[in-house]
This record gives structure tokens, sequence and C-alpha cells, in this order.
């Protein structure tokens, strides 16, 4: 590299910006296809899941679905969250927001992990 | 008694404290310093605190820990690993994982662990502004040259502190520029534990409060199964595409894949606590000894400080057009402010993102939006380093 100039050196930086780019727009569209496949085959499965439903041998006595309380709206998704910590935080986040936690909606609840 | 004199008399000059130079003695004042900011400002603590203790051990008089001169020449190909680990010091065996990469390379096995990727899987549009915040590096890596008049390898390693990636940049300069990987361990760990000062205001420059107001729209759901196969796929992709930025990516990739499977809980458990503190304490050590006061006592040593901070800003800049971009494309769905998240530093500069967004509106939740360029700014920064070390390591 002993005669590397500066003109060399913008050519390579944009090499190598073009390169990551690159890259990442080639994940970036494995990722959408691994996405529709994804989608397609759960569209399948809906599809296929009301025809089993009707089929006559799906005789059995359905039980009795249980009663919601009233104000009910939803589920609460939680991931690497105990009930405990999310009753918790659903009210930490209603207290802060000076909201009815009913008038809230939360649609999951994560644990972000620290990293190095 | 005369016995006793000499003895004292010899004790006294094999003594450190009648040997020392001043340089040396300079370097313990800043070893004292690193570890001033490690433990009571917490600025990266746990390397921070290892590499300064590195610092303060390779610059006593006489412990012989650490031997530069026996790494310069097993660069100049006279002096063989076997030799070094006879004949060099503790922190010589230690370094060999440096050297080699395999430290950095299992610190990233243990982030792939910790990692969830989910974000990124959700809103795949978000490498593109991983991608854009490498812009830093290249920035970084033409001002050291153009300017500072760096040699080519040392500029690119200088450039990759834009990454915000400690075990990247480390990986990097110990294969291209190994004199000056304490300067630029350093420097990438204090930047990044300063990522809370450093963005705001560049931030807050870049963008108008109605683009910092934007709420963006819920993340869709990611399935198990896109989560298992996103480590296999980028694997295989990424280092067909770089075969040199494998070991790194590799390591990221197989241990996130523990992480996901569900069937390697003990694996992923070792990669992200025991292994990972493991190599940490070795890798922080061994890097911090390479801070010899001859060599980190230059003025080239400032204008890698200066660098860095360059690097970073650039890099944020970078982020942050793109994401003023795709705002503008997406009509206003998109908050420019994750773009800024996309220089790495996983989960700081996420935070970052969160903490401006909800400062312009405070019922704005950025952070699950902000983790997918932060992570996808990893995987970004491991390929510009693996695009360095092919044309800058032959």
């Amino acid at each position: 590299m002993t005669n590397y100039n500066f003109g060399q050196a913008l050519l390579d930086s944009l090499v190598g910006l073009l390169v990551v780019f690159f890259a990442l727009v080639l994940l970036m569209c494995i990722i959408k296809i691994m996405t529709a496949v994804g989608d397609s085959r759960e569209k399948k499965r809906a599809a296929a899941a009301p025809a089993a439903e009707a089929a006559p041998v799906a005789a059995a006595p359905a039980a009795p679905a249980a009663k919601l309380a009233p104000g009910v709206a939803g589920e609460v998704k939680l991931y690497d969250t105990d009930p405990r910590t999310a009753a918790m935080l659903m009210a930490i986040v209603a207290d802060e927001l000076k909201t009815p936690i009913n008038e809230l909606r939360f649609i999951s609840i994560r644990e972000i992990k620290e990293e190095a | 008694m005369q016995h006793i004199l000499e003895t004292l008399g010899r004790l006294g000059s094999t003594s450190g404290f009648t040997t020392m130079t001043w340089q040396q003695a300079l370097m313990i004042v800043i070893a004292c310093v690193l570890l001033y900011l490690g433990l009571v400002k917490k600025f990266e603590p746990l390397l921070l605190v290892g590499i300064a203790f590195g610092a303060l051990l390779t610059n006593l008089p006489g412990s012989n820990m650490y031997h530069p001169e026996m790494w310069d020449a097993y660069i100049a190909g006279t002096m063989g690993v076997g030799q070094i680990i006879h004949e060099g010091g503790l922190l010589d065996i230690l370094y060999i994982g440096v050297k080699s990469g395999l430290y950095p390379s299992l610190i990233f096995m243990g982030v792939g662990a910790m990692t969830d990727f989910g974000p990124l899987i959700a809103n795949p549009k978000s490498l593109l502004l991983g991608a854009a915040a490498q812009f830093g590096i290249f920035a970084a890596f033409l001002m050291a040259l153009g300017i500072f008049g760096f040699e080519p390898n040392v500029a690119a390693s200088i450039g990759i502190i834009g990454g915000a990636d400690g075990p990247t940049a480390i990986w990097l300069t110990s294969k291209l520029a190994p004199n000056y990987l304490a300067p630029i361990a350093i420097a990438a760990y204090s930047y990044m534990a300063l990522i809370p000062l450093i963005q705001p205001p560049v931030m807050r420059l870049l963008t108008t409060k109605e683009e910092r107001e934007i709420k963006m729209e819920q993340l869709r759901p990611v399935s198990k199964t896109q989560k298992v196969l996103f480590p296999i796929i980028v694997t295989i992709f990424v280092c067909l595409l770089l075969p040199s930025v494998a070991p790194l990516l590799g390591c990221l990739m197989l241990g996130n894949l523990f992480k996901e499977c569900g069937l390697t809980d003990r694996l992923s458990d070792t990669a992200q606590n025991a292994l990972m503190n493991i190599v940490t304490i070795f890798l922080s050590t061994s890097v911090g000894a390479t801070a010899v006061a001859e060599r980190f006592l230059a003025p080239r040593t400032l204008f890698i400080i200066i660098l860095g901070l360059i690097a970073f800003e650039f890099a944020t800049i970078g982020g942050l057009l793109l994401g003023k971009l795709m705002c503008k494309l997406s009509g206003g769905k998109i908050n420019p402010l994750i773009g800024s998240a996309g220089v790495s530093a996983v989960p700081m500069a996420a935070r970052v993102s969160q903490l401006e967004g909800a400062r312009a509106n405070p019922s704005n939740f950025l952070l699950m939006h902000a983790m997918g360029p932060n992570v996808a700014g990893v995987i970004g920064s491991a390929v510009a380093a693996g695009f360095l070390l092919a044309v800058f390591g032959g």
C-alpha cells in the first residue's frame, strides 16, 4: 500500500459503503421473502382450519366459553415477563399517564435484556 | 549490618520507584483516570475497568507482564507463538486470544445470545438505517488518511471506531494495526459510553420537532420459525458475500441461534453469561496491556481520540439523514430519530432515540422501532470491518 493515494481511498470508501448497503439490502429481501412465505403458509393453515371444523368428525361437545369480566379488551402477549411483573408495569404506565387502566390497550410486554 | 544494607540497596535498585520513567508515571496516572471513569462515572465499567487495569499493570516497571517487542517480532515473522508462551509474561499469553481474533468472536457469540432480532425481522427496512450509519466509518477513514496522514491500514482501524462496536474495532485493529489497539479500543468504548451526550445535539440539529414527534405503528409479531431461520440465512448469505467477516458474524449468529432455537438454553446461558464474562476479563486486560508508555504517549493517540468522535458524529448523521429520507418517502410514517440508532452501541443508541422521541412527545415509544436499526448496525459494522480487512489485510 505504498502508493495508496486519497483518490483511491475515496473510491474504496464508496465501494465499501456500497458493499455494506448491498449486503443489508440482500438481507432485507431475504427477510421479506421469508415473511411472505410464512404469511402464505399461515393463510393456508387458516383456510384449512374452518374446513376441518365444518367436518362431521368435530362433533365433540364444545366446552362453554368462560364469561369475560366487564371491561376486558383483549389479551396481552408476554415475552420473558411473568404475569406479576406485567401487572405491575401496566399499573405503573396507567399511573404515569394518569389514565384509567381500562382505557389503555396493552398489546405485548417484552423484557429488553442488557447487552455488552 | 552491611549485609542488610546490601540487600536493601539491591531491593532499591530493582524497585519500580527508582527505575520508573516519567512516561511510565504518566501512564499510571492515565490508567487511574480511566479507572475513575469506569468505576465512578460508570463509563462502560465492564470493559473500561479491565482495560485501565491492564494499562496499569503493563506500565509498572519490571512487571514484565507484556512485551510489545515480542509481538513486533511475531509480526515480522522472527518469533512464533510457542516462543512467546515460553518467554512472555502473563499478559502476553492472554494477548494471543486478541491477536488470533478469538476473544472478539466469542464476545460476539455472547452478544448474539443476548440479541433479539425480532424488531429487525418485523421491519426489514431498518437494515437500510443500519447500513447508512456506517457512513461514519468511511468518513473517519478518509479524514485519518487525508488530513492526519495515517497509513491506510491504521486509518481503516481508526475508521471502524465509527461502527460503535468494541469487539469489531478490536478484531479489525488487532489484524491491521496492532500497535494502535489500546487507543482505538479506549476511544471506541469511551465514546460508546458517551452516546447519550454525543448523539442528542446532532439529532436535534438535523430533525424538526414535527419529525421527532412522529408516532410509529406497532411492529408486527414475528414467528419463532422466522427467528430461528434468520441467523442461519444471514450466516450463509453474508459470509458467502464477504468471507473475511465469517469469524465475527458466524459467532454472532451462532449465539443467536442458541437463544432462538429453544433447545440449547444451557449453551445460550453459558454464551451470554459465564463465557462472556471470562472472555471480557481476558480481552479487556490484554487490550489495556498494549497501552505501553513509549507507544501510547504520542500525538497520534490524541488524533485517534479526535477522529473517534468524528466517526461517531458522522455515523449518527448518516443514520439520521437516511431516516429523514425514509420519513419523507413513507409520508411521515417513520420517525427519523430511529436512524441514529443504526450506529450499533446496543442498546444505548436505541435508548437515546427513545428518550429524544419521548422528549418531543411524551406518549411516543420508539424503543422497539429503534432496536431494528440498532441490531442492523451490528451486522453493518461487521460487514464494513470484513470489507476493510479484505482491502487492507493483504
